[in-house]
């Protein structure tokens, strides 16, 4: 499942790399990095396809036919057949195995997809910069028993922690996004940890120290605000295995809520049976999860390579 | 070497001490305890008091801790909730099966990626470099299940070129001496049985193994990249060797350190893909038995599997390291 | 009605009816009366004449629980035990009643408190013990001196549930003793009266075990806890009954393999070895099917019948013996109320949810009971579908501004009622939601949780379920649904109760019938949950399947398959 993906391009892990080095043009670092992005195919590929998918969540009730969890289409079911894209006016991709509108529930389903990964992204970002500030502005024992217990969930694969916490809280969208969250906490905490480590001997650190600034101040202001470049990067990756993740999450069967909710992973839960009769129940949310999923990686990998010193160095 | 790896394992100790005690305060975190999750959620209270009896629920939580602990260091990890038979033993039927598909599956993986990613880098910027980079972003954003399903569709049901009915066709009276089934066959003579089998196989293995395959295509292109412009590289061609001694001397030697490594990690992906492969495809393999443990809330099997995962784990990557100084002798185990 | 001489040694059964026995002759029975003219050719004697592939490959969805059909009531041990064991009774074929197996015939005393059976001659269990009347004795008492663990619900569930008692509590048993009159005659006395005694009897609980194979392999000996039972040897792998098949090998998670005994009293038919195939998947077997590694597989899924069927596959149904209904729980103040019950009938479109989820061959449910279990009422009150008038009733009776209601239903099960159950769901919250309703829905996993939120607690509001009936006893619908004050229902109605009590008592059918129909009629009157429809469960077959004797309870043995190639 999620995965801290190794970089497209040559370049080692940029977490080792000094993000802050200025370089000849003297423009900041974000900027730069913005102007980068823009001349790079890939970012703007990655672009169009989040602000797409954005756009089609934001404006879910605008542009689907039908509600999320409606069944207009009840009546043209029968348990051997499924209309398809077309066979009856009205639904352009056909309906589902319940009566639903398929077209209005892969539009829903960019909505809940959105919320489940932006707020698990949240809260594994927000767990991870926790514990990663506290192990790598404290160090010492701090540092050694967070980074412990970060091993620990490291050496579980993902997908089976997710699948451990949402079974604690039960069934449920929540439950899910709490999962994926706090399974991300770990990969978030040892990111920063190791950044802000490689951060701490630079001389604006040092000079920093010599003007007798406390450590918190330090810290939070100086250390912290120049290492999260890396965290950022992973963070646009997250939200593409969070998409991922839920879905599998809700096609092993711990989404809860109603068997016609629009959510892309438990469109394909049930597409499964269906497999024979009407293949499009399965294809086209799935086709939805991997195309956003696209999106959200190119975008997180143009920005690492823009981000990478030594890439910006050619 | 021996006392590094020494020292490697007793590093494990600890580790696998804070897993324990982690899962330990999972299991009682369980909605309404852990009788509830055994007697499921409407129990009546006398049910629940005779099962905390029973297992000892009811007693201190540091006592009921070193209970399990010492359960679980005689190997004991406890009886599985839908089949009541020990969760160990569950394992071993099982682990066979899923031993077999994820070999196919890493064979897939190496097998197609390692070549892919040498020549994306031998023709850097030009279009099998194209090619392979997206083909290795597919891979990766794919989800598992949704490849399975147009697998299937595509293989099974349009074209039924492959079987889709588990692990071997009924019909085949086949002897199992090992379990794993490719390898029964070929051990009995029985060629139809074994080829059977494999064909079986194909199917989940291309689906497990299309991550890894594009972690793999990436790593390699990334590390061949960076090695082909070494300066021993460059003096090698420049002294007018041949360029395939070049390339498995020279090239492929260095640049495949990071590639184990990659492969090694792969382990996490693999058992998650195996849940969702075996799930499609109907593979009666440790993934499946999974699936149902975590649909049923089958906290035993659930335990018992993650600390089993974490210890392979950590010896993979002992072994990683070590296939490291083997590969390369200027890297030592530390 | 008699089929004597008809059936020369064909079917397993004999053919001669008791007078006790009413006639009720299903259409399945006419159906399959008709392949076994077109079959008597081929089934000269054993598969290996006919050029037969005679090795038969079931796919089971589980291991059975147990080969010890006493100690067990699923679905996969009984397919099995129908094989290898038979009863003193047995079921008319493509009906629900009891026939004569084992006992050739029987009679009744007066009071009811004893029967007497005559027992087929000649009859050896497969490791050549006889069966005589002291076995037949020997079954009973071992059932009866259950102790301990054996006695739990969960490991002799049928005995428990329809004999009462055990000889450490003779009060409540149903039981009393039996004797070895002579060889052949075997006399049953019972403690109460229990006018299901013969139709149980069919039951493969009930099935006559040899008594050696019993004691030799430890048959009583099981371990663990009623939640986790250990079998013991015999259940394993020991199972020796007077069956058309004996028992070969049990591969825990493969396969269960029964071969053809030679010294079968019947005809033996074609099929020579059977396999059940554990395929625990649903896609699985019927990719298994489409692929031809297994024959047959039972619950063929509604959305896949008409594909095998255009693919050449056999689809057969069995006649409904199944209910389905949407259960009210009047512990919820609104439902309490006649009026909202009623409005729920009146609100629900059963032709529409029949034609959208449930499986063909469905029929549509006015009674709790399927047409060919007695008692049946033609003219029972009915609510036909009309939104409007369910609006009216609801406003009625107050709940003009909406109604909020819990709807639980279970996930990831398919039951033979119950193909669909989130289908189910969907379809009727939506036809509620049209009248006004809003819906909370409510799913949980089958077992435990469902059945013991639904069955076990107060804690639910509309629900559905179902039951499919194990023989012709109409107390084993309607009793078991509203014969004392449930959970599951939460009202407490002792007309009711007691006119279903009374109905339980009378031992002669045909004073039972009247009583019966006036209960349905009463229980529509009431609305205490909503009958839906009588699904029709599916089997499907490869193309060389000739015929399968479908049965409405499941009893189908397989010596009486025939095959075409």
């Amino acid at each position: 499942m999620s995965t801290t993906l190794p970089p497209a391009s040559g370049g080692n892990d940029s977490a080792s790399k000094d993000p802050a080095l200025p370089d000849s043009g003297g423009t900041s670092l974000w900027k730069d990095a913005f102007y980068r992005l823009r001349r790079n195919p890939q970012a703007i590929a990655g672009a169009i396809i989040v602000v797409a998918f954005l756009l089609v969540a934001a404006l879910a009730p605008v542009l689907a036919p039908y509600g999320g969890e409606d069944l207009p289409g009840r009546t043209h079911i029968t348990p051997t057949h499924i209309p398809g894209p077309g066979e009856v006016p009205g639904f352009v991709l056909g309906l589902d195995r319940f009566g639903g509108d398929l077209l209005s529930k892969l539009i829903w389903g960019a909505q809940s997809s959105l919320l489940i990964g932006v707020v698990s992204t949240a809260l594994g970002l927000a767990g991870g910069m926790l514990l990663g500030v506290l192990a790598g502005g404290f160090g010492g024992w701090v540092d050694n028993v967070i980074m412990r217990l970060v091993d620990i969930l490291l050496s579980v694969p993902n997908l089976l922690l997710a699948v451990s916490i949402a079974a604690a809280l039960g069934q449920g969208a929540y439950a899910i996004m709490i999962a994926i969250g706090v399974s991300q906490v770990p990969i978030f905490a040892r990111l920063l940890r190791s950044s802000m480590i490689s951060q701490r001997g630079a001389d604006y650190i040092l000079a920093a120290q010599t003007l007798g600034l406390s450590r918190g101040t330090i810290t939070m202001s100086h250390l912290l605000p120049n290492s999260v470049g890396p965290v950022i990067v992973q963070a646009t990756l997250t939200l593409a295995t969070a998409v991922i993740d839920a879905a599998a999450l809700s096609f092993l069967g711990l989404g809860g809520g109603r068997p016609q909710t629009a959510e892309w992973g438990r469109m394909l839960t049930y597409a499964q049976d269906e497999l024979g009769i009407a293949p499009q129940l399965a294809f086209l949310p799935g086709l939805c999860i991997a195309i956003t999923a696209l999106g959200f990686t190119l975008l997180g990998e143009s920005l690492r390579e823009a981000l990478d010193p030594k890439s910006r160095q050619k | 070497m021996l006392r590094v790896i020494g020292k490697r394992l007793a590093l494990l100790v600890p580790t696998l001490l804070g897993l324990s005690i982690l899962l330990f305060l999972w299991v009682r975190s369980l909605p309404g305890g852990p009788a509830t999750a055994l007697l499921g959620d409407r129990a009546t209270p006398e049910a629940v008091e005779r099962i905390n009896e029973l297992y000892g629920f009811n007693r201190p939580l540091i006592e009921q801790y070193f209970i399990y602990m010492g359960k679980l260091l005689q190997g004991d990890f406890g009886t599985s909730l839908l089949t009541g038979r020990p969760v160990l033993e569950e394992f071993a039927t099982r682990f066979p099966a899923t031993l077999e598909l994820t070999i196919v599956a890493l064979i897939f993986a190496i097998g197609i990626g390692i070549p892919l990613g040498y020549l994306a880098a031998k023709h850097y910027g030009r279009w099998p470099d194209h090619g392979s980079v997206v083909l290795s972003l597919i891979g990766i954003t794919i989800p598992v299940f949704f490849l399975a399903f147009i697998l299937k569709w595509l293989f099974a049901i349009k074209i039924p070129i492959f079987p889709t009915d588990g692990r071997q066709n009924a019909r085949i009276n086949a002897t199992h001496v090992t379990d794993f089934y490719v390898l029964d066959g070929l051990l009995t003579r029985e060629w139809d049985a074994s080829w059977d089998a494999f064909m079986h196989l194909i199917l989940p293995g291309i689906a497990l193994g299309t991550i890894p395959l594009a972690i793999i295509v990436r790593i390699t292109r990334a590390s061949v990249l960076e090695v082909q412009n070494a300066d021993y590289v460059r003096t090698a061609k420049a002294k007018g060797l041949l360029e395939r001694t070049i390339r498995n001397r020279f090239i492929l030697r260095n640049a495949m350190l990071p590639v184990t490594t990659t492969i090694g990690l792969q382990l996490g992906l693999l058992i998650s893909g195996a849940v969702l492969t075996e799930t499609v495809f109907a593979f009666s393999g440790i993934g499946r038995f999974l699936r149902d443990a975590i649909f049923n809330l089958d906290y035993p099997v659930l335990q018992g599997f993650i600390i089993f995962i974490a210890i392979l784990y950590s010896l993979i990557n002992l072994i990683v390291d070590i296939s490291y100084s083997i590969i390369d002798p200027r890297v030592r185990v530390q | 009605m008699s089929f004597r001489g008809t059936t020369p040694g064909r079917w397993r059964r004999a053919r001669r009816r008791t007078a006790a026995i009413t006639a009720g002759l299903a259409a399945s029975a006419l159906i399959l009366t008709g392949c076994a003219e077109s079959e008597r050719g081929a089934t000269g004697g054993t598969g290996e004449d006919t050029g037969v592939n005679s090795t038969f490959i079931f796919a089971a969805s589980s291991d059975p629980k147990s080969l010890d059909p006493a100690f067990a009531s699923d679905g996969e041990s009984f397919r099995v035990s129908r094989q290898i064991f038979e009863g003193l009774v047995g079921v008319e074929p493509g009906t629900a009643d009891p026939a004569p197996l084992l006992a050739e015939s029987w009679d009744s005393s007066e009071d009811g408190l004893s029967y007497t059976f005559q027992l087929k001659e000649g009859v050896k269990f497969h490791d050549d013990t006889a069966f005589n009347a002291e076995a037949v004795c020997f079954n009973f008492d071992r059932w009866y001196n259950f102790e301990g663990l054996q006695q739990s619900e969960s490991v002799s569930y049928y005995y428990n549930s329809l004999f009462r008692g055990f000889s450490d509590s003779p009060d409540t048993a149903v039981y009393g003793s039996c004797e070895a009159v002579s060889e052949t005659e075997a006399t049953v006395n019972l403690a109460q009266p229990f006018a299901g005694f013969i139709a149980a009897l069919s039951l493969p609980a009930f099935a006559m075990q040899s008594p050696t194979a019993l004691e030799e392999f430890n048959a009583d000996d099981i371990g663990g806890s009623a939640e986790a039972p250990v079998l013991s040897e015999y259940a394993k792998s020991h199972p020796v009954g007077t069956g058309p098949f004996k028992f070969d090998s049990w591969d825990v998670g493969q396969q269960v393999e029964v071969s053809a005994f030679d010294g079968y009293w019947g005809e033996q038919g074609q099929v020579q070895k059977v396999i059940f195939r554990v395929l625990d998947d649903p896609q699985a077997r019927r990719q298994s099917l489409e692929a031809g590694t297994i024959d047959g597989y039972d619950l063929v899924a509604p959305a896949d019948t008409k594909a095998l069927a255009d693919a050449g596959f056999k689809i057969i149904n069995r006649d409904p013996f199944t209910i389905l209904y949407l259960g009210i729980n009047q512990e919820v103040e609104a439902l309490a109320d006649p009026l909202v019950r009623q409005a729920l009938s009146h609100a629900i479109d059963k032709e529409a949810l029949v034609r959208q989820t449930l499986p063909e061959g469905t029929q549509v449910a006015s009674q709790f009971i399927p047409p060919i279990v007695n008692g049946y009422n033609e003219d029972v009150p009915t609510y036909e579908y009309d939104p409007e008038r369910a609006k009216e009733l609801l406003a009625e009776a107050g709940y003009a501004d909406g109604l909020t209601l819990e709807f639980n239903y279970p996930t990831g099960v398919s039951r033979p009622y119950m193909p669909t159950p989130e289908q189910v769901f969907t379809n009727l919250s939506a036809q509620l939601e049209e009248v006004g309703i809003t819906i909370e829905a409510a799913p949980d996993k089958w077992s435990p949780d469902y059945l013991d939120r639904v069955q076990g607690s107060s804690d639910h509001g509309i629900h559905l379920l179902g039951w499919t009936g194990d023989y012709n006893d109409t107390d084993n619908f309607v009793g078991v649904f509203f014969g004392r004050e449930k959970p599951e229902f939460g009202f407490n109605n002792p007309d009711l109760f007691n006119a279903l009590d009374e109905a339980r008592q009378v031992s002669k059918l045909e004073a039972q019938t009247p009583l019966y129909e006036e209960i349905n009629a009463d229980i529509a009157e009431y609305v205490p949950a909503i009958p839906l429809a009588h699904p029709a469960p599916s089997l499907g077959f490869a193309p060389r399947v000739e015929s399968y004797p479908a049965s409405p309870v499941n009893d189908e043995v397989f010596n009486m398959i025939t095959l075409s190639e």
